[in-house]
């Protein structure tokens, strides 16, 4: 036997040693020895393709998933036990970093929901709830331009992923412009919305608008009929009605199963109901089906938001004109910076001593809810957004509990991924869309 | 959506729970007692004013609502007794109390007939709940016997209705069913309910946390749970952490 300097004495010739650093594998080398030989791999948390901090325990054999399970908690930051410690005006500012990529639909949850307990539901200006719907739908294809945009980096799409994030900020502009903030913006309140709409921010969108429809199909475009995306997610990720109803999959993956269930259409919230749009459907169940049904939103969200620009043509009140409940005062930019109007601050100092007590109310202990629970659902990009509010009659919420459709819809992961290539995987968690700030809020 | 009719919250009085003069504390675990404050203004820790310092109120949430419950939510209620009867069992031995409130109808179920009643709501061709939306814990500390709740929000896309079930246990015995056998879409939310208030549900598949750490101690959303956090100063006044800082409720 020739002597190898580098090997040294010792042999490794007797049997299969398996070894890492921290532990003997020899007592799993039966599993390993099998005919079969299956792995466990962590995908996950931080892998570019789980679509955020997702950790995906995949068993394989070979490249075929033989078990999937989601671990999620990662970004779970404690919102709902925070909002219990805050009044009922400032939750809108935790609520919009639950699902960081749809705030404003988390922001219009909430609101519709306390707004309920106050049973103020009716009196919430016809002007401030077109702004809602706007911010919502624009808010809509954002979140699906983020959808494409990293589904397609996920599957090594790179140019749509450029060009989705590229259009994204065309929307994000928009925010900013509205709210002062692209993203977090605690811009609707419960009563209506915190700032109104200027006529030259109207203006501005409606410029915005026709560059947006152009690029939007510019940029999906990139994919619609691409042989190589279609290759890539037809037929992968099924899931089909009945494993939609039993796993409570709403949104996207419940339409492209050819249910047109939408709320916007089923149970209309903000004023839907007279809005012109259709329901986008497909019935492949697949990722491809997804993929084409949030490019059909997208265009459907910029009807409705070419229907709200016409209605914010008439002026009026953002916000409820009850004094006991509506936020006292709007913001304005003055010569010492941005601050309230110097309009309100002459009222409530030197003209009205009820406006005085009204906004020192308001603004250090917030309104008080009449105890009771109610449950307000919005179609978010996701599917239905739940938010179940209770309230113990004081100026903090006792509980409020997100129904997040990414929490839910991320259950589906092993009945889309068993059985098939650990390349699917991808395919299928992006079809999802989880957005793991919701999941795990 | 087929709204249901709005009624106010029903008093004790309204709810004929005063049964005789004399009695009219109505029992707390029929109103589900929440809280009860003093003074007007909800201040504490400075001397109130106000001379309303003695003011004493119980804080309940909405009370029983006796039939009819008007709308849709009749029908709703006479399939659901024709339905459970079906199982053998009676709506008073299933259901402790109904409560309309806000357009919203909640079921109050005993404990031991939830898996009974989910299935209902989802076989019965009248009823056709095929979605639950999950549930949502909440914890009622002042409730003795009942201090936790498992809320579940059901909704038929065939009807377009929705319906809300709601399940108390005691603290000593944190135990409800586990409905993922019917609706396996509970298995997550169950597992965040357990996780955040310790509520157990029997049968479950694998109840274990889902967002805590696994040895995480403690059950974080119940409400003897501190929300921590540290002082934090700022221009040198020192700001308390959120749960110590003034409340008015």
């Amino acid at each position: 036997m020739a002597t190898d300097a580098f090997a040294g004495s010792f042999d490794t010739r007797t049997g299969t040693i398996y070894n890492v650093s921290g532990g003997d594998w020899d007592t799993i080398s039966p599993a390993a020895d099998g005919q079969k030989e299956q792995i466990v791999v962590n995908m996950g948390p931080q892998h570019p393709s789980t679509h955020g901090v997702l950790r995906l325990i995949l068993q394989l054999e070979g490249e075929t998933v033989v078990e999937a399970r989601c671990g999620i908690g990662y970004l779970h930051t404690g919102i709902e036990k925070n909002l219990e410690f805050r009044n009922w005006t400032q939750g809108v500012t935790f609520v919009t970093r639950m699902d960081y990529l749809s705030p404003f639909f988390n922001e219009t949850a909430y609101c519709l929901g306390v707004e309920k307990l106050l049973g103020i539901t009716d009196q919430i200006p016809e002007r401030a709830q077109v702004i809602r719907v706007m911010m919502m739908e624009l808010n809509r294809i954002s979140s699906h331009l983020v959808a494409l945009a990293t589904g397609g980096m996920e599957l090594g799409a790179l140019t749509a992923m450029i060009f989705g994030f590229r259009e994204r900020e065309l929307v994000l502009d928009i925010f900013e412009m509205v709210t002062g903030l692209r993203m977090n913006s605690a811009y609707v309140r419960p009563g209506g919305v915190a700032q109104d709409i200027t006529d030259d921010q109207v203006l501005r969108i409606k410029e915005t608008l026709p560059l947006l429809r152009s690029r939007l199909k510019d940029t999906t475009d990139l994919l619609v009929d691409n042989p190589i995306w279609m290759a890539r997610t037809s037929g992968v990720g099924y899931l089909d009605l009945a494993g939609c109803m039993s796993l409570g999959m709403t949104g996207p993956v419940l339409r492209s199963t050819g249910l047109p269930h939408d709320l916007r259409k089923a149970q209309p919230y903000s004023g839907y109901d007279t809005y012109d749009f259709d329901v986008v459907t497909v019935d492949t169940a697949d990722c491809y089906g997804r993929f084409l049904i949030r490019v059909g939103e997208m265009k459907q969200s910029l009807r409705i938001v070419e229907q709200c620009l016409e209605r914010l043509d008439k002026p009026g009140p953002v916000m409820i004109q009850d004094a006991k409940i509506g936020w006292p005062a709007q913001l304005s930019v003055g010569s010492d910076g941005q601050g309230n109007s110097p309009e309100h601050i002459n009222h409530i100092m030197a003209q009205s001593m009820e406006a005085l007590i009204h906004h020192f109310k308001l603004v250090t202990e917030g309104f008080r809810v009449p105890t009771g629970q109610v449950y307000s659902a919005v179609e978010s990009p996701r599917g239905e957004l739940g938010v179940h509010v209770v309230s113990d009659g004081g100026t903090r919420p006792y509980r409020v509990h997100y129904r997040d459709p990414s929490f839910t819809n991320l259950q589906a992961t092993a009945a889309m991924c068993e059985g098939s290539m650990i390349s699917d995987v991808v395919a299928a968690v992006a079809s999802i869309d989880p957005v793991m700030g919701g999941v795990d809020r | 959506m087929t709204e249901g009719p709005t009624s106010a919250p029903v008093t004790p009085r309204e709810a004929g729970l005063e049964i005789a003069a004399g009695q009219v504390t109505p029992p707390a675990a029929l109103l589900n007692l929440i809280e009860v404050r003093d003074g007007a203004f909800g201040s504490r820790g400075s001397g109130d004013t106000s001379g309303f310092g003695g003011l004493v109120q119980p804080v309940v949430m909405p009370g029983p609502t006796p039939p009819p419950y008007g709308g849709w939510f009749d029908d709703l209620a006479g399939e659901l007794e024709l339905a459970l009867a079906d199982h053998g069992l009676p709506m008073r031995s299933a259901v402790e109390s109904v409560v309309v409130d806000r357009g919203e109808i909640t079921f109050y179920v005993r404990r031991e007939h939830l898996l009974i009643f989910a299935t209902v709501l989802r076989d019965e061709p009248a009823l056709r709940f095929e979605m639950c939306m999950g549930v949502s814990g909440v914890h009622y500390p002042l409730e003795a016997g009942r201090e936790l709740h498992a809320v579940y929000n059901f909704q038929s896309i065939t009807h377009n209705r929705r319906v809300r079930v709601e399940v108390a246990a005691p603290d000593a015995d944190p135990h409800v069913p586990s409905i993922t056998s019917v609706y396996p879409t509970n298995d997550w939310h169950e597992r965040e309910t357990y996780d955040f208030f310790g509520l157990i549900f029997d049968g479950h598949p694998a109840l274990t946390r889902i967002l805590m750490p696994d040895d995480w101690p403690g059950h974080p959303q119940r409400k003897d749970y501190p929300l921590g956090g540290i002082p934090v100063e700022y221009k040198g006044a020192k700001v308390p952490p959120p749960d110590l800082r003034r409340e008015y409720s």
